[in-house]
């Protein structure tokens, strides 16, 4: 008896009417996987730089994410403080521990609660970076790793994004070639999210309604000035 | 699930008389599809990413195999395991044995139509595992237990007062009298609930929208944020994904997640769209340890193979759902399984058989609008017309409609003939119809006059009357 | 063919050959006036959409064979409904595509093939078609005119060109009204809910005639306007522009 692998493979060939690709075939395809190419990308994501960062608030914006400018991530946990004492929560967050949170000067505020690690269902906030930010759709995009566990985003009730204005690029394709340059070509974080907007559902009545199982919130802090690659 | 597809007009009398129903549709028929064209309306390469994504597509199903071993190959490299299943059995079991092995009693699950498609709910029920839908829309089904009317909008056909009536029924910890009119009060309570099943899960299970070959990543999209929590949250992730979600790179996803979405809900892009690639790594301080993908075959290669393979473009975005006339006037849980629309009435002869499932191709007006409006251009029509075919190569279709058609052929093949029988035909109907210009009713011709009028013909046909003048023939 | 004289091959449609004859002979009038020489091969019944869309391959191609024939000799052949042009222009090749050497007479054919408002204004250039009609009107688009042939602007801009006539679009104007051939009598209560849909369209825009390209769609529509007692009248377009208003009356309503 064959395995199901080797069955369901046959299968395909099948009804693709032929054996096995040949090997100067599959090195052709292979080299589509290891060179990616993009393919049409609109001119919505190819603004000039000029453009990109008033197109990202723009579009994020419209998707019901909030945005404020900061000189530089100085000023953010004083941005934090604010922001939850205007929303009504607790001034404690849960925050990441990459190199952009680590430059952050938490101490400035010693009366924010901060906590590293994952999050837990208690936790009302998070504040984290983001790896870049795609002026298209004002979508941001979050790595996961060891510093930047996944839960933080999802599990709090706000979601506070520290967003380094110089990481806005046009398009996805400008955030994989980034990431590309990274990490190398074919590999990934366990996690990528693109966020765009707070949770959201419509499945009663067509009801739009922010905050479905991740935040009802999401506030992303563009930040000018030096910040850690 | 049992397939209710051969009682089609059953189930539409019954779905047209449903005044809940009746009144969702409605609300339906202005939402989508304004939404959609309003997100068009900014995108103007909208028609060149579908060219562009069409070709994505038939490339990859042209390499399926090449691609499948690439996908699998990058899930391994990246810790993960692939489990092939040639059908729904093989699917259910698997599920069911990573279950086991991981001693799981509740299972929390993103919104899949793979898993409706082999009925992994009621199999996990009857093995003591405890299913939890997460999507709020799969969730307020399931706990009435109905299957979904809608692809991407489950819930569509309840009203937010059926919705009350089943959380009032199942939440037995809230008080009786609570406050729920508000569809604000429902979701609310319902993250409530839903939250502690989160935190409570050994497993989690979800579809994909699509699977990356480059990387060995798989793509979901939501917008609730419920997808996120159940691959992110349990002990043991498992994705169920048919063989066709697999493009080549993440610039392909790309340019078929700009389509998704604004297809769909009409927005630019779903809130969340999550790329995962394999468990937990070392370092990681969450995420589940174990990661499983299941690749199904389920019908794909046969349709791959066959004049369907077009089909497997779909992306699930449900645009020719929203934009179907036929939907619009009887919902989704008529066509009689798990999907719905033109795609459903494509999809679901060609998974349960065309036998089964035959009225689904028959009832549409092959309007063209589904076409008009997929992102991957499909051609649903001509499809549906590919259905009508083999049925009637299988002497499937019933047998008056059959004769008739033969009748009329016969006749329609022969012009003098024709002709003569025609003005017979036409003179007599004149004759009765002649005073109203119109029947309320005609004998054998109940289908027509049940809802309409039949107008009354002149009384002479075209051709006679030119002959009569003298017209040129040729 | 004579560049200023075509001849033009009348397919009259078999819904316009029994049930309304006068669109056969607006459409006459239309392409005589435009310069055309108007032939009708008696040899013709109908395009074989019924069997296509039944899925009997074999009768709808013998029938398709039996037009290819029909209308060999002719510059254009015109028919006064996008459904059957549409069946013979995009449907025919997909028919024959298991016969590569019909690809020749089939392409041939679906060449010289036209509805009727779109060969008035593309191919014959009339920009403008005098008359009168005195009423508002809204009109609807039969979807394989719009969808398979590109039929909207077409009958639009040649009702311009008639006094006393106004357009008051409905606002769904892209949907099915339900006709669908065979559909509305297969599943006719599916089909009367939709053409009820439409009959709403209609009377929501408050025009007093409804006009069309095609006959299925107008039975239909007018069928169900007069099974509610609406007094909208429904025209084939080719009526109003041919000036033919006095002699027919509308579709299902009384000869007066």
């Amino acid at each position: 008896m064959t395995d199901a692998r080797t069955s369901m493979l046959a299968a395909v060939r099948a009804a693709l009417g032929r054996e096995r690709l040949p090997d100067t075939e599959a090195a052709v395809l292979q080299r589509r996987l290891d060179e990616p190419r993009s393919n049409i990308v609109p001119a919505r994501g190819q603004p000039s730089p000029e453009e990109r960062i008033d197109r990202f608030i723009f579009e994020a914006e419209r998707v019901q994410a909030t945005v404020v400018r900061l000189a530089g991530l100085e000023e953010v946990p004083d941005a934090v403080v604010r922001y939850l004492r205007v929303a009504n929560m607790p001034s404690a967050v849960r925050i990441g521990d990459d190199a952009v949170m680590q430059a952050v000067p938490w101490h400035s505020e010693p009366l924010l609660e901060t906590a590293t690690g994952p999050a837990v269902d208690s936790d009302a906030a998070s504040v984290t970076s983001a790896f870049a930010g795609v002026a298209e759709t004002g979508t941001l995009i979050l790595l996961s790793g060891p510093k930047s566990p996944t839960t933080l985003n999802f599990l709090p009730e706000a979601h506070l994004v520290v967003l380094p204005s110089e990481r806005i690029v046009g398009s996805y394709e400008d955030a994989w070639q980034r990431l590309r340059g990274k990490l190398g070509n074919g590999r990934m974080p366990r996690v990528v999210n693109w966020i765009t907007g707070p949770s959201r559902t419509a499945d009663i009545e067509q009801t739009l309604l922010l905050g479905a199982h991740g935040p009802k919130r999401l506030q992303i802090m563009l930040v000018d000035g030096e910040c850690p690659q | 699930m049992q397939s209710t597809a051969r009682v089609f007009p059953d189930n539409a009398h019954r779905a047209m008389g449903d005044v809940n129903l009746q009144a969702s549709l409605a609300r339906f028929s202005q939402g989508f599809p304004v939404k959609r064209r309003l997100a068009i309306d900014r995108l103007p390469e909208f028609d060149s990413l579908r060219d562009a994504a069409r070709d994505i597509k038939n490339h990859t199903l042209e390499n399926l195999d090449f691609y499948l071993e690439r996908f699998e190959e990058k899930v391994t490299e990246n810790g993960g395991r692939v489990h092939w299943c040639a059908d729904a059995e093989s699917a259910r079991q698997t599920v069911l044995s990573i279950c086991r092995e991981s001693g799981a009693h509740t299972v929390t699950k993103g919104k899949s139509m793979i898993g409706e498609e082999i009925g992994i709910n009621e199999f996990l029920e009857e093995h003591s595992v405890a299913p939890i839908e997460t999507d709020l829309g799969e969730y307020i089904i399931q706990l009435r237990h109905e299957p979904p009317s809608h692809i991407i909008a489950p819930a569509i056909h309840l009203s937010k007062e059926q919705v009350a009536d089943s959380f009032r029924e199942h939440h037995a910890e809230y008080p009786a009298d609570r406050p729920l009119e508000e569809p604000r009060a429902m979701l609310d309570e319902a993250r409530t609930v839903l939250r502690r099943k989160f935190l409570q899960a050994e497993v989690g299970i979800t579809g994909a929208n699509m699977l990356v070959a480059e990387t060995g990543s798989i793509v979901l999209v939501t917008n609730e944020g419920n997808g996120d929590l159940t691959q992110t949250l349990p002990q043991v992730q498992i994705v169920i994904a048919s063989l066709e979600k697999v493009v080549p790179t993440l610039e392909d996803a790309s340019t078929i997640l700009r389509l998704l979405a604004r297809s769909a809900t009409g927005q630019d892009l779903s809130v969340y769209t999550t790329f995962t690639t394999g468990p937990r790594r070392p370092e990681d301080l969450d995420g589940p340890p174990a990661f499983h993908v299941l690749l199904l075959d389920n019908g794909r290669s046969r349709m791959l193979g066959n004049e369907f393979r077009e089909m497997l473009r779909c992306i699930r975005c449900g645009a020719c759902i929203n934009h179907c006339p036929i939907y619009g006037a009887i919902g989704g849980h008529a066509y009689g399984w798990v999907y719905s629309g033109p795609m459903g009435a494509v999809l679901i002869p060609n998974l349960i058989g065309v036998d089964e499932a035959g009225h689904l191709p028959n009832a549409s007006t092959l309007c063209g609008r589904c076409e008009e409006v997929c992102p991957m251009r499909i051609p649903l029509p001509r499809m549906l017309r590919k259905l009508r075919d083999q049925q009637f190569e299988k002497k499937l279709s019933a047998k008056p409609v059959r004769w008739g058609l033969a009748g009329w052929a016969f006749v329609a093949r022969r012009p003098a003939l024709y002709q003569m029988v025609m003005q017979i035909g036409v003179a007599a109907l004149a004759a009765l119809g002649r005073k109203r210009g119109r029947f309320r009713w005609l004998p054998m011709a109940s289908g027509w006059t049940g809802a309409r009028d039949l107008p009354a013909p002149q009384g002479f046909t075209f051709q006679e009357m030119w002959s009569a003048r003298g017209g040129r023939r040729q | 063919m004579s560049a200023m004289r075509p001849t033009v091959g009348l397919f009259v449609t078999c819904l316009v050959d029994t049930m309304r004859p006068a669109v056969g002979f607006a459409a006459v009038k239309l392409l005589q006036d435009a310069g055309c020489e108007v032939v009708v091969p008696a040899a013709q019944t109908c395009c074989g959409q019924p069997a296509m869309n039944s899925g009997d391959r074999s009768d709808a191609k013998s029938l398709a064979r039996q037009v290819i024939k029909a209308f060999a000799q002719v510059d254009y052949v015109v028919a006064p409904s996008g459904s059957c042009a549409g069946t013979i222009k995009t449907h025919y090749p997909e028919l024959f595509d298991d016969e590569p050497e019909m690809a020749a007479a089939v392409a041939d054919l679906t060449e010289r093939t036209w509805e009727l408002t779109s060969f008035l204004t593309t191919v014959m250039k009339v920009a403008r078609v005098d008359g009168r009609y005195d009423g508002v009107v809204t009109y609807h688009d039969s979807c394989s005119g719009l969808r398979e042939l590109g039929v909207r602007p077409q009958p639009r801009a040649l009702l311009e060109g008639i006094d006393g006539l106004s357009v008051k679009e409905m606002e769904m104007r892209d949907t099915c009204c339900g006709f669908g051939g065979m559909f509305c009598v297969k599943y006719p209560e599916i089909s009367g809910k939709m053409v009820d849909a439409k009959a709403d369209e209609v009377l929501a825009t408050g025009a007093d005639t409804l006009l069309g390209g095609d006959l299925g769609c107008l039975l239909n529509i007018a069928g169900r306007l007069s099974r509610r007692g609406s007094r909208v009248r429904v025209r084939h377009v080719a009526e109003v522009l041919a000036g033919d208003i006095e002699e027919t009356p509308p579709i299902g309503a009384p000869r007066s």
